[in-house]
């Protein structure tokens, strides 16, 4: 069944925004979210590395890893005037229960901090607060949310667990779980990178040959220690011996934590598997991106899932009516001239992404937004992206 | 400046742009231009997509060179390679290479390579990098074009040998963040192709990326490569339209408005990023079609040529 975005944005749980570099995530991934709260939800977006405009658009001048509110008055305010419907989301009637429902939306959002994330998620397991200091203070660990890629991907689906679960206000405060959490993710060309981040990470953690470096008395394990300090004492005279003195000692230090964090990450898991998730596919009218999308769109089906929706970002409007080229020289007939090139485009647009919507088949919904002039820089700018996603004409 | 100019001393050039800019275009148009003044090219992408072979009609490369297009002495043109450098073989082929042997493959198979990487952020980035200062030693391309990865990733890479060098005291890595150092910022040898948009975002991080790479890595830039520009569309006079039907002249009217919005939107980047770095621009038109085929490749080509004949001077 081919849901709409409005559908998605009004009723799923969790929305996940997808696709390559410079697509526009992001901004979809917000306009989402402005939809959702216009129509009465209480919505937290998280972004990753938002552009400066949009984070200004949000009101998210300090970067912060817990949700902040925005605050949508203005652009309620503007919504309805005099009892008539003044934007696309606003209310017919003000004083109506619909009204009153649509009103009480709240829009939150957070810009990602990786780092930060993790942290939160080794004090939170380990079982002492020494255990979490010497984990913290590891040159191996502190490496990790730069270095060992997935990290970044797992800890977007790490704060979203914990935002429809107990999430915290910027003083670290508890407050209510949300009712709608839209994800964005870091860019990738592969499903598998958001959906296997939480299974790599803890394969990382379980790591076989450091276990058995530290524990050669268990039974057993003795001659696999003995082959891991041979293995591993080759690779420091390559690398440095602290490099290896560091590794064995973050694993130390990581012992018997290993258990709750596969847990938890099987807990991330599941909640991006749910049928409350819906994943959305963005993309532009190039080539090369529509390409990864269709990548995307088959990775995802490898894991039994599907693309719910594809927003395709910065695509040009058809000229209609378009008047045929006249065949007298003179400015009209420039002009026109021009007007086929641009209709041109608005054709190539169209045929570019004809492979994706193959690919996505005909369940998806599939929503385009006009390339404007101008980026993002308010939330009126938002809404009207918000409404060519949720309300097209 | 005349092509034999922009490629006369360059033996390495570094394709650098965040996502979405149309990099991997750029980096086959270069490509395709050196070739066509029979030097031999091999374009290596650092992050297995390899949209610049794709441009040669080749979707599936592999850690082992391959000719894209075969030289042709008939029209002088030079042999097109490609090959993808990722870091994962680049280094099990370092271990491999120092007396890790068989042991580097087992180490990969069972996440060890995975924990010492971690240990020591950069240390695939510098050995990617290892990979191509070997190449370019080795002098078996004319020109070695490197599409480096997306996003702000690109600074990360190029700066990983000065930062290993910098936290690494001694020992074989050391030395080979020095030498990649020395290729890096030998400026008659290897310069940065930057590549943008003309459009707010990414000239605010082109610029940025610019002063980050001269300053912190020392490396030399080329021209700047401004994709996809709009022509600014011509003025249409009082009345020119008035023979047009009342919904023609409305739908002919307001898209004519919002492409020259778009368009003079774009030029006034351009003139910022010129204000901001004092760089000859290579202005390339915008693309659409589904693929880059042979005729806009072409024009690619040929636009880029054209582009850089207006530039005054040296490189």
């Amino acid at each position: 069944m081919n849901h709409s975005l409005a559908e998605l944005t009004a009723t799923r749980r969790v929305l996940v925004t997808c696709g390559a570099g410079g697509v526009g995530k992001t901004t979809t991934a917000a306009a989402l979210g402005l939809a959702a709260a216009l129509g009465g939800r209480r919505v937290a977006v998280v972004t990753i590395d938002p552009a400066r405009r949009l984070a200004d658009a949000l009101g998210l001048d300090a970067l912060a890893n817990q949700p902040q509110r925005v605050d949508l008055d203005s652009l309620r305010s503007a919504g309805a005037v005099n009892g008539r419907r003044a934007n696309w989301w606003a209310p017919i009637d003000p004083t109506s229960a619909e009204a009153a429902a649509a009103a009480a939306g709240q829009l939150w959002a957070l810009m990602l901090d990786a780092r930060a994330t993790f942290d939160d998620l080794i004090r939170r397991h380990a079982p002492s607060t020494e255990q979490a200091e010497r984990i913290l203070a590891n040159r191996l660990y502190r490496n990790i949310s730069g270095a060992l890629s997935g990290t970044q991907e797992y800890m977007a689906v790490e704060k979203l667990h914990e935002l429809v679960t107990a999430p915290r206000d910027m003083d670290g405060n508890p407050i209510e779980p949300f009712d709608c959490v839209i994800v964005d993710t870091p860019p990738t060309r592969n499903a598998l990178d958001v959906l296997a981040a939480p299974e790599r990470l803890t394969r990382f953690l379980d790591n076989r040959v450091f276990r058995a470096m530290m524990a050669p008395a268990r039974r057993g394990l003795r001659v696999v220690g003995v082959a891991a300090q041979a293995a591993l004492a080759a690779l420091g005279k390559v690398v440095g011996t602290e490099v290896i003195g560091d590794a064995v000692a973050f694993f130390r230090a990581f012992d018997g934590m290993e258990e709750g964090f596969r847990e938890r990450a099987q807990e991330s898991l599941a909640l991006l598997r749910d049928d409350a998730t819906a994943w959305i596919l963005v993309t532009t009218p190039r080539a090369e991106t529509v390409e990864e999308a269709v990548f995307f769109a088959g990775a995802l089906g490898e894991m039994g899932l599907r693309v719910d929706a594809v927003v395709a970002n910065r695509i040009q409007p058809h000229i209609d009516p378009l008047p045929a080229i006249p065949p007298t020289p003179g400015p009209l007939r420039t002009a026109v001239m021009r007007a086929h090139a641009i209709d041109a485009r608005a054709e190539a647009h169209r045929r570019v992404l004809l492979p994706l919507r193959t690919a996505v088949g005909p369940t998806a919904a599939f929503a385009e937004v006009p390339m404007a002039p101008v980026d993002v820089h308010d939330l009126h700018g938002l809404a009207t992206i918000a409404e060519a996603l949720c309300d097209p004409a | 400046m005349e092509v034999e100019q922009f490629f006369s001393t360059v033996r390495l050039l570094l394709i650098v742009g965040k996502g979405g800019v149309g990099k991997t275009s750029v980096a086959a148009t270069i490509a395709n231009v050196a070739s066509s003044t029979g030097r031999s090219v091999l374009i290596a992408d650092v992050d297995g997509r390899h949209g610049a072979a794709a441009a040669f009609g080749v979707t599936d490369l592999s850690y082992d060179e391959q000719v894209l297009v075969p030289g042709d002495p008939a029209t002088g043109r030079g042999t097109v390679s490609g090959r993808t450098l990722t870091a994962d073989d680049a280094l099990v082929e370092y271990l491999a290479d120092h007396g890790m042997g068989r042991l580097a493959r087992k180490l990969a198979s069972n996440g060890v390579v995975d924990v010492i990487a971690t240990a020591t952020p950069g240390i695939k980035d510098l050995l990617v990098l290892g990979k191509v200062k070997q190449l370019v030693a080795e002098a078996r391309h004319d020109l070695i074009i490197l599409d480096t990865p997306a996003s702000g990733h690109a600074v990360t890479f190029l700066r990983s040998a000065r930062a290993l060098a910098d936290s690494v005291a001694s020992g074989r890595i050391r030395r080979q963040a020095d030498e990649v150092m020395t290729v890096l910022s030998d400026h008659d040898r290897c310069r940065v192709v930057l590549v943008t948009l003309a459009e707010e975002t990414p000239v605010n991080e082109t610029i940025e990326t610019a002063f980050t790479l001269e300053d912190e890595v020392g490396v030399a830039l080329t021209p700047i490569v401004v994709n996809a520009v709009l022509d600014v569309p011509p003025a249409v006079p009082a009345g020119a339209l008035a023979r047009l039907d009342p919904a023609q002249r409305e739908a002919v009217s307001v898209a004519l408005g919002v492409e020259r919005t778009r368009a003079e939107a774009q030029h006034e980047q351009l003139a910022r990023l010129r204000e901001a770095l004092p760089l000859p621009q290579i202005v390339l038109p915008e693309r659409v079609g589904t693929r880059l085929d042979a005729v806009d490749f072409a024009g690619l080509a040929e636009a880029f040529v054209a582009s850089l004949s207006e530039i005054g001077g040296g490189p």
